[in-house]
């Protein structure tokens, strides 16, 4: 029998805040052991929650960007279970009533067909601790440095049909919070999270499979790894007459298998109820449009936007919003150099391809991108050829000079004067008698021969554009004698 | 121990705002003021109203307001002795909340109603006990052991904070500190005669307060004479940015609203809570002060609140359920008391809360634990929800419609035995049956001295006001003290 294979993600990002969701505490990642501990990460009697209003903010602003409605009314819920990374015995988070709803995400599939992935809610809530157990001394030890620091949770519903999808939809969630500057998305630091929860239903039925929830995956790599086990699993599990249970299982990345957690009837009551200690999260209109116009721009419009406005490939507009510094980068570069496509080629194949290199990021380029859009603008202009470019960009990389300090210095400004280049062409028109006549009986070829000639008598100063252009009129007179 | 005399003028039954111009004028030391309560405190231990009396700290806040003083500061309860129930946080000085899982607990943080007692220049005399995480009508759950009434040291002082009521009406602090979460600062205000105020819910930071129920707990001063109580409420309100559910109104000047005019105001008798249960003293007792502010110039009207009689069972659902929750975080790991014989992680937590909680409060988690599950959630607490909101609707219409302040008993009795009720939960919840439903709609509510018994037992009457309408209760209140004397009389031996 054939399987359907049904996928929904929760995902986990650590918001890139100060301070912590409820408290003035750091939320810096790392640090000693509690470090960035208040009163309120340790539970003390007495402390009270005080909702950030970044982490609202970039709720909304996540939520604008993924399509979804933004409650006017939300509220703070308690979740309650006892564990020692979690001080208070329970954790803050939304339940019935999260600030978005009905939202969706595009994926781009490798068919290059693209498919839209709903999201049934965003919620914030607080990360808990970190237990450590020490298997020298046999006990465990409590570091509340993450207990407290912001989180969005994203449910999508159960659209999701393969372990690709599932990991180019992380992707696209990573590259959107990167984008709006909320997160990191960095998925080694934990600031990128997530739960699995997945089905087999025979092809064709349109009822869900029992699921199962795979939790603890941490890596691009073990998304697809994880879900391929469990689609396996699960798959066997049905062929050989069993029924999948519904149950919480662990992935192992070390040896790459999934192992049940609990079961569904010992699953935790949670015993959620609205947190009265924080008032009900209230968002006008005026806020979230004052959101929506502060919002930097998506993957998907900056795509939009250089396919349309400047005039660039839809891989080339892929490429270069892969990363927002690097949209950044480009639109300096355009913006400084005019000519908006070279920029895009000067961007993706030169500058990538010296970062490559070294092995450095955009954001670490030694060549700014104006400086870069300066030489852009010398070539474009004709001042210098895009081969002298590409060795006066080695230059600017290794000392940090700008492209016309260079330019001029080594004179390398080319030779656009049409009297001079012509005088060169008559020149060596008629010192290569043989090779003229050779040409003039058809050999057509021997067309570079008297560029190479002409570039020699210059230095390769010759502006190579007036060099083809005199040079074709030059040999069509000599035709017609 | 240095006793120095403090001047003839000086006598314990002096008020906080009296004390507190004897010290501004230079006439008192607040460290002789400060020392005679100390004394005091000492003397009548058997009481039993302090957990902790940090007194050489408190002669050192003394000593320090009276430099102040010196130096030409000028602050409303200046070297002012005050008690604080032990459910405030008070940083370096045990709090303990009455139960045995904080007996070990230093704060290291004020908490917000502290900090603004010391900005306005308050000496901390002491923690005073209550019952355990304020859990209690009778005092009788404090794991310190209960707390005596000054009138008849056999009967209870009421709760929960029973501590705060029976020190200051036995002269061993002007004034006091407590929290009302279902009547525990008006409650045992009538059962010791005081003045006892709960402001509106949101007037004053619950910061640094030992959470019971969030929604309801509300911090207010136990006083003698309604003046000081005006004084201390003022000096409590006011917006905290470290509670999201308190209020950025503006406080008003609630001393001076104690002169303000009475005449013309509608007091409503809500006609349900005159009814089967009240002690018929009590009742005409609370009559009686209608009458009162009848001659000067008030108009009594005839209310209904009739889904006040569910607000106990409403309680009994949604405080139990706050407080299951809030009481989560006692869990032996991070400090308070951890059992010495638990192995691995699920028995540190059952062994430390068994031993660490007592019957009632464990009771109330049980409760409410029960109320949040699923499948009962709806049944209980969602029910529980909708109705708190028909008990505060009621209420609405009523200062909408008829009146402007609303007269009740505050307790259905005068003190009762100690040990007469712990045996009965239900009689004993049946005390706040008219203090309840103010904490559930929010409202400000006061208990005033209106009275005695044939025993000579105290009588409180409650005032019930318009949301952050405390001016209108004080005024009310200071009208009937200026006429009534019941607030004068000290219990035999407390002089």
């Amino acid at each position: 029998m054939e399987f359907e294979v049904v996928i929904g993600l929760e995902t986990h990002v650590q918001l890139a805040t100060s301070s912590k969701i409820f408290c003035g505490a750091s939320a810096a990642y790392g640090g000693y052991p509690n470090e960035h501990v208040d009163p309120l990460t340790l539970a003390l009697p007495g402390t009270l929650p005080v909702a950030n209003k970044k982490v609202i903010e970039a709720a909304i602003m996540m939520g604008l960007a993924t399509n979804c409605q933004i409650r006017r009314y939300s509220r703070f819920a308690r979740k309650h279970y006892y564990y020692p990374d979690l001080p208070k015995g329970y954790q803050i988070s939304q339940y019935d009533e999260p600030i978005c709803e009905a939202g969706s995400v595009e994926i781009k599939l490798q068919s290059g067909a693209k498919r839209v992935i709903g999201l049934k809610r965003i919620h914030m809530e607080e990360d808990a601790g970190k237990n450590i157990h020490d298997v020298r001394t046999e006990s465990s030890l409590v570091d509340l440095n993450r207990a407290g620091v912001p989180l969005l949770e994203v449910v999508t519903e159960p659209d999701l049909r393969s372990p690709a999808e599932a990991a180019e939809y992380l992707r696209v969630i990573r590259q959107i919070v990167r984008f709006l500057g909320i997160s990191d998305g960095n998925m080694e630091e934990g600031s990128l999270r997530c739960d699995a929860n997945i089905s087999l239903r025979p092809l064709g039925q349109s009822a869900y499979g029992t699921r199962a929830e795979i939790k603890n995956i941490n890596s691009f790599k073990f998304v697809e790894r994880a879900i391929e086990y469990e689609i396996a699993r699960q798959q066997s599990v049905l062929r050989g007459g069993g029924v999948v249970i519904q149950e919480t299982r662990l992935f192992d990345s070390a040896s790459g298998t999934t192992r049940s957690m609990r079961g569904k009837e010992e699953s935790a009551d949670y015993r959620y109820f609205p947190d009265p200690d924080l008032p009900p999260v209230v968002v006008e209109e005026s806020w979230i449009e004052q959101i929506r116009s502060s919002m930097p721009p998506l993957p998907a419009a900056l795509r939009r936007r250089l396919i349309d406005e400047y005039g660039l490939s839809e891989y080339d507009a892929e490429v270069l919003t892969a990363e927002r510094s690097t949209v950044d980068y480009y639109l300096a570069v355009a913006n400084a150099g005019k000519n908006r496509k070279l920029a895009a080629n000067w961007v993706t194949t030169e500058l990538f391809g010296l970062l490559k290199r070294d092995g450095l990021d955009i954001e670490n380029a030694p060549v700014s991108a104006e400086r870069l859009g300066e030489l852009v603008g010398l070539i474009d202009e004709g001042v210098i050829s895009g081969k002298i470019g590409k060795t006066v960009f080695e230059d600017m990389w290794s000392t940090g000079r700008s492209a016309a300090a260079i330019v001029e210095e080594k004179g390398l400004r080319q030779n656009s004067d049409e009297g001079e280049i012509a005088r060169l062409i008559e020149g060596v028109l008629d010192s290569n008698p043989t090779q003229l006549g050779q040409y003039l009986s058809g050999n057509e070829r021997l067309f570079p021969y008297f560029v190479g000639q002409v570039m020699k008598a210059t230095k390769g100063m010759a502006n190579p554009q007036i060099l083809t252009k005199l040079l074709q009129d030059a040999l069509k007179r000599r035709t017609g004698e | 121990m240095s006793t120095s005399l403090p001047p003839t003028q000086i006598t314990p039954d002096i008020s906080a705002i009296d004390a507190a111009r004897l010290v501004a004028s230079g006439e008192v030391s607040s460290v002789e003021l400060t020392t005679l309560f100390l004394d005091r405190i000492e003397a009548h231990r058997d009481l039993n109203a302090f957990i902790e009396v940090p007194r050489e700290r408190a002669l050192a806040e003394a000593a320090e307001a009276d430099a102040k003083r010196k130096q030409g500061a000028i602050a409303p309860l200046l070297g002012v002795p005050i008690a604080v129930k032990d459910l405030i946080l008070t940083q370096g000085v045990r709090t303990t909340a009455a139960s045995k899982i904080l007996s070990n607990f230093i704060p290291p943080y004020d908490a917000t109603v502290v900090s603004r007692l010391r900005a306005a220049g308050a000496v901390v005399v002491g923690k005073t006990n209550l019952d355990e995480f304020a859990m209690g009508s009778s005092n009788e759950t404090s794991f310190f052991g209960p707390v005596k009434n000054p009138w008849d040291t056999s009967r209870v002082p009421g709760g929960s904070s029973g501590g705060s009521a029976a020190a200051v009406a036995a002269r061993l602090a002007p004034a006091a500190l407590g929290t009302d979460t279902g009547g525990s600062i008006r409650q045992p205000a009538a059962l010791c005669g005081i003045v006892g105020m709960k402001p509106t819910y949101g007037r004053v930071s619950r910061y640094g307060v030992v959470a019971y129920a969030s929604s309801l707990d509300q911090v207010g001063p136990m006083t003698r004479t309604v003046a000081d109580s005006a004084l201390l409420c003022g000096v409590l309100s006011g917006e905290d940015k470290h509670d999201a559910t308190s209020s950025n109104r503006a406080v008003p000047d609630l001393v001076a609203a104690c002169q303000r005019p009475v005449k013309g105001l509608r007091v409503g008798i809500p006609r349900e809570y005159f009814v089967s249960g009240l002690s018929p003293e009590v009742k005409e007792s609370v009559l009686r002060v209608a009458a009162t502010l009848e001659a000067q110039g008030m108009i009594p009207v005839d209310i209904s609140l009739p889904h006040s009689e569910v607000g106990l069972a409403v309680y009994y659902v949604l405080a139990p359920a706050e407080a299951s929750s809030n009481l989560a975080r006692y869990d032996g790991i991070r400090y308070g008391h951890r059992s010495t014989d638990a192995k691995g992680l699920t028995e540190v937590y059952r062994k430390s809360r068994s031993e660490g909680f007592g019957r009632e409060v464990k009771r109330r988690i049980v409760i409410g634990s029960f109320v949040l599950s699923s499948g009962y959630y709806d049944a209980y607490y969602i029910r529980a929800q909708k109705t708190r909101t028909l008990i505060a609707q009621d209420f609405s219409n009523a200062f909408r419609d008829k009146c402007d302040v609303i007269l009740a008993p505050t307790s259905p009795t005068t003190a009762f035995k100690a040990g007469e009720k712990t045996a009965d939960p239900l009689a004993m919840y049946l005390n706040d049956i008219f203090t309840i439903p103010v904490n559930l709609a929010g409202l400000p509510g006061m208990s005033v001295p209106c009275g005695f018994d044939g025993q000579g037992l105290p009588i409180g009457a409650q005032l019930i006001g318009r949301p952050f309408d405390e001016e209108t209760l004080f005024s009310v209140a200071a009208a009937f003290e200026r006429v009534d004397t019941s607030w004068q009389k000290i219990p035999n031996g407390y002089a």
